[in-house]
């Protein structure tokens, strides 16, 4: 199978420009700013199906075709590293195993959409990735594949490296822009949408960080290879973080439409000590669960929306047979009550409400009208906030509530006799 | 422009406006916390959700803008439902202190619950513990952090409408608490307002709180008498439980919706100002050391303008009093007595102004003197100066403190001089010690009238309560001289003089009290 992102990984010294210039580094930004017309750029993105790979799986092509071209304002390029999603490790790795094609990604991107300014927010305790970025971006400025008339074009272009401060919610793309802004990060509320509306009030385009680094191979490659490498309506391979009960956890590039039971028991290694699996997270804590007779599904978007999960950030965390799943729902309830921002009333009260509720249950002390109500709460929050934190609290809590009820049944069972 | 239909009924409104806005133009009052008029939209409070057809999700009404041919629920079993949820999850921390709580009967939690909630309890668990409960935050504003809401109104008010960013939210989550930014106090001009647009009972006034149980009190349109802003205001009283709060009648003052005045604020200094209207009042009649009945004064009063040559009165009146009361002063000095010596100009030092809403003249009324006094011949400086060369023998005075405006000496001096020194006013001050005659005049509160302000807007004021003890109405004391003296003006009440002002005063023309209405209106001739 042919690797994409993951391609100089195994290299040694993978993050230095001279190794990336050995592997054929900068001739697909070359090719774009040389040979090929902003628009041209964006058709062959959207023809290569790429797809937001933060989670969401927009479309990218078609995200980075909103940006107004007429609009006088400066146009921006938010990069988000903030890999908060539980679950979620790749990012990470971009960053510290080949910056330059990151980089590279960036300056194909904001030629795309009309941007010479980008701004890459990375999650502050990843101190080496911010180390590792940094020191990639001055070897680019220094060989002028960033700053101005880069390559002998033109085109100028900055990069602004922003590490975040700690806060999840600083995923959220609008948070994200408020946070960068310098103020508390609240998500905004939509429309505008930040391609009219974004960064300083300027037209902005946010993509994941692993979305950017397979620009550059799409642009060298061609959009057909790329799409021709995933499965319909969704190009190209995703890099998969498993953890949890598993032999081998780590990041595994694979095509979309790699089913998950692949992936667990072929890439992954199998159940840890041979136990069997109870339930999987298939793409961060936010995705609801899935139980062992659903795990043939294809990893991409649009087979995992269908069976009533998701994608999202391609982390998939394992659990055997021995996990008490009222505990890891009570550990999710806590991570969500945790990190609400506190912005909107459902989602600020709420989170912290089922949380009490499920440690209440977990520690003997629930009572069969908590088991009652708590689908209801929790459905109360989602669909009715600003972000889409309050729909992953629903979806997330929910799963473990109605998939897994038997198990909180006897918890209060147990705890009333 | 679109046209919306909303629970049935179809309006046209301007692009832009929002669900919230036209509803509230067809009188559907759809609930909200954190939504202000007069504030940027913040969505966060989530209890406006409507149901807008071919949209899957509920949409906050405050944010949606409408569209041509949209249709808008806002009372279906969805939305109700939504309603009910969110009061429930604003609840799940809410300390529900009602009873000690100073809000209870003006509490949108409270409001709602009994509309839109009424739901058996369903919290069992413990409620987080916020830090601050009943922390004074600056002069004017107690603190209670487990009441609040976050709805952020207090917030956007303090960076939208003074700039002066004293608050913010603090912390994440259910901690999430308000609170003044660390080593500031809520201490701007206008900070009291931020308990006013504070739905819930977390921001209560210092000065109000504990004082009187909200439904005891009646509400009364007035008019503030702090500056020639003539910002509209609600005289609270306590016209239930007498006994309350050492008897006083005024509890508190509140700003009064008037967008082209004042809008929803009201400073600081013009919201404590009514301690006035209960304290230190002169409630009778004196004559030097002697309390006198109202005819005794009348009559020593009507005696000293007989026997005084017209060059020999002086009148001091007041851009405090009404319009009414001056058009009265008019027509008795100087229509009736011919008296030149009239003027309500003091030179008074410019008070404290700021490009908002306080202004550098503190009277209400400058406006509308200038428009019925018109421009006297003497000053009243120049009246005081011929006082003390004893070139006058009656001087009467509404309300001025010359004391304070020309020093004891010169007021001394003026007393040896003249015959009789009058003093009509509503307080006390050190004036009323070296008159001869004092007259217990009502306060604003006790008024109908009008006032004119900066922007030439007349406005009315109406009696909360009858004058205090023996106090007058000014124009009552001076229509019992005028009458006395065989001259009767016939007034019924202040209705009839302005509908004399009307007639007579140029800019009045074709106003009326009906077309003031509550909002006021602008005179109708530039001065």
């Amino acid at each position: 199978m042919e690797k994409v992102v993951t391609r100089h990984f195994g290299i040694e010294n993978s993050q230095r420009l001279e190794t990336y210039l050995q592997h054929g580094g900068y001739e697909a930004a070359r090719k774009a700013l040389k040979e090929m017309t902003p628009v041209a750029v964006i058709e062959e993105v959207k023809k290569a199906n790429l797809r937001g790979l933060g989670g969401a799986g927009f479309p990218t092509g078609m995200k980075w075709s909103f940006i107004p071209a007429a609009n006088p304002k400066p146009k921006y390029l938010v990069v988000n590293g903030d890999e908060g999603e539980p679950g979620t490790f790749k990012d990470k790795y971009i960053f510290e195993r080949d910056p330059h094609a990151f980089i590279e990604g960036v300056i194909i991107t904001c030629y795309a959409i009309g941007s010479h300014k980008a701004y890459v927010y990375i999650r502050g305790e990843y101190e080496k990735s911010i180390h590792t970025l940094r020191a990639a971006i001055a070897e680019a400025y220094a060989k002028n594949y960033l700053g101005k008339a880069v390559m002998g074009t033109a085109f100028d272009i900055d990069i602004v490296v922003h590490p975040g401060a700690g806060a999840y919610i600083c995923g959220e793309e609008t948070a994200l822009l408020e946070s960068l802004e310098g103020k508390k990060g609240f998500p905004r509320l939509k429309p505008p949408f930040p391609a009219i509306v974004g960064l300083f009030g300027c037209p902005t385009v946010i993509n994941n960080v692993e979305t950017i680094a397979c620009v550059g191979p799409i642009i060298a490659k061609g959009a057909e290879w790329y799409a021709k490498l995933g499965c319909e309506k969704n190009g190209g391979n995703r890099l998969f973080c498993v953890s949890g009960h598993v032999n081998k956890p780590g990041v595994y590039e694979l095509p979309n439409g790699t089913t998950l039971r692949e992936i667990i028991y072929d890439h992954a290694g199998g159940i840890l000590n041979g136990k069997q699996l109870k339930a999987v997270i298939p793409g961060g804590i936010s995705a609801p669960l899935l139980t062992p007779d659903q795990i043939d599904v294809k990893m991409d978007f649009d087979s995992l929306k269908a069976i009533g999960s998701m994608a999202g950030s391609g982390g998939i965390i394992v659990m055997d047979e021995t996990t008490d799943m009222v505990w890891a729902a009570m550990i999710a309830a806590r991570f969500y009550a945790h990190e609400s921002c506190g912005q909107c009333s459902p989602c600020r009260e709420g989170s912290g409400w089922v949380y009490r509720s499920i440690k209440r249950i977990y520690h003997g002390e629930g009572r069969m009208t908590d088991l009652q109500n708590l689908p209801g709460i929790v459905n109360n929050i989602g669909g009715n906030t600003i972000c889409a934190f309050g729909d992953a609290v629903t979806m997330s809590i929910g799963s473990y509530v109605t998939k897994f009820r038997h198990e909180f049944e006897s918890k209060i069972k147990e705890s009333l006799t | 422009m679109p046209k919306v239909i909303i629970d049935g009924q179809e309006i046209e409104v301007a692009a832009g406006t929002t669900i919230i806005q036209a509803a509230d133009k067809l009188g559907i009052s759809i609930p909200r916390y954190c939504y202000h008029d007069a504030l940027p939209v913040s969505g966060n409070c989530r209890i406006c959700m409507v149901e807008v057809e071919k949209q899957p999700k509920l949409q906050i009404a405050c944010y949606t803008p409408v569209a041509d041919g949209m249709v808008v629920k806002t009372n279906s079993p969805k939305v109700l439902d939504v309603r009910k949820t969110v009061l429930e999850f604003l609840l799940v921390n809410h300390p529900v202190d009602c009873p000690v709580c100073d809000q209870a009967g003006e509490c949108k939690l409270q409001d709602y619950y009994m509309e839109h909630g009424q739901y058996n309890s369903r919290l069992v668990d413990v409620k987080v513990k916020k830090e601050k409960k009943a922390v004074q935050i600056g002069p004017t504003v107690m603190l209670d952090q487990e009441r609040c809401i976050l709805c952020t109104r207090c917030v956007r008010f303090t960076n939208t409408i003074t700039k002066t960013n004293e608050l913010g939210v603090f912390e994440r989550g259910d901690h999430s608490q308000l609170d003044v930014y660390p080593g500031k106090q809520l201490d701007n001009p206008y900070a009291a307002n931020v308990v006013d647009i504070c739905p819930v009972g977390a921001l209560t006034d210092k000065d109000f709180r504990f004082k009187c149980r909200v439904w005891y009190l009646a509400k009364t349109k007035s008019v503030c008498p702090g500056c020639s802003r003539g910002c509209n205001i609600t005289v609270e009283w306590d016209k239930m439980r007498p006994h309350h709060f050492k008897k006083a009648r005024v509890m508190r003052l509140k700003p009064r919706l008037n967008p082209d005045v004042n809008n929803y604020w009201i400073c600081d200094a013009g919201r404590y100002n009514y301690r006035f209207i209960d304290e230190n009042r002169i409630t009778t009649p004196q004559l030097k050391d002697d309390l006198i009945t109202w005819e005794q004064a009348i009559e020593t009063v009507v005696k000293a303008i007989k026997s005084t040559k017209t060059d020999r009165i002086g009148v001091i009146a007041s851009a405090q009093l009404t319009n009414e009361d001056l058009f009265v002063v008019g027509k008795l000095f100087k229509e009736t007595l011919k008296v030149a010596n009239v003027d309500y100009r003091v030179g008074q030092q410019p008070g404290n102004s700021d490009d908002f809403l306080i202004k550098a003249d503190k009277n209400p009324n400058t406006a509308g003197a200038a428009a019925i006094l018109g421009v006297p011949a003497l000053s009243a400086e120049e009246i005081v100066q011929k006082a003390k060369r004893g070139e006058i023998d009656v001087l009467y005075v509404f309300g001025q403190d010359l004391v304070k405006l020309f020093g004891k000496d010169v007021v001394a001096e003026v007393v040896k001089k003249v015959k009789l020194l009058v003093y009509q006013g509503s307080n006390i001050n050190e004036t009323c010690s070296y008159a001869h005659l004092n007259l217990p005049s009502a306060v604003y509160a006790e008024k109908e009238g009008t006032f004119t302000n900066c922007q030439q807007k007349v406005q009315r004021i109406w009696p909360a309560f009858v004058p205090l003890g023996e106090s007058r109405l000014d124009w009552v004391i001076l229509s019992m001289i005028a009458e006395k003296m065989g001259t009767a003006f016939k007034y019924k009440n202040t209705q009839d003089i302005f509908k004399d002002i009307a007639a007579t005063v140029d800019g009045f023309s074709e106003m009326t009290y009906e077309k003031l209405n509550d909002q006021g209106l602008i005179l109708n001739k530039k001065l």
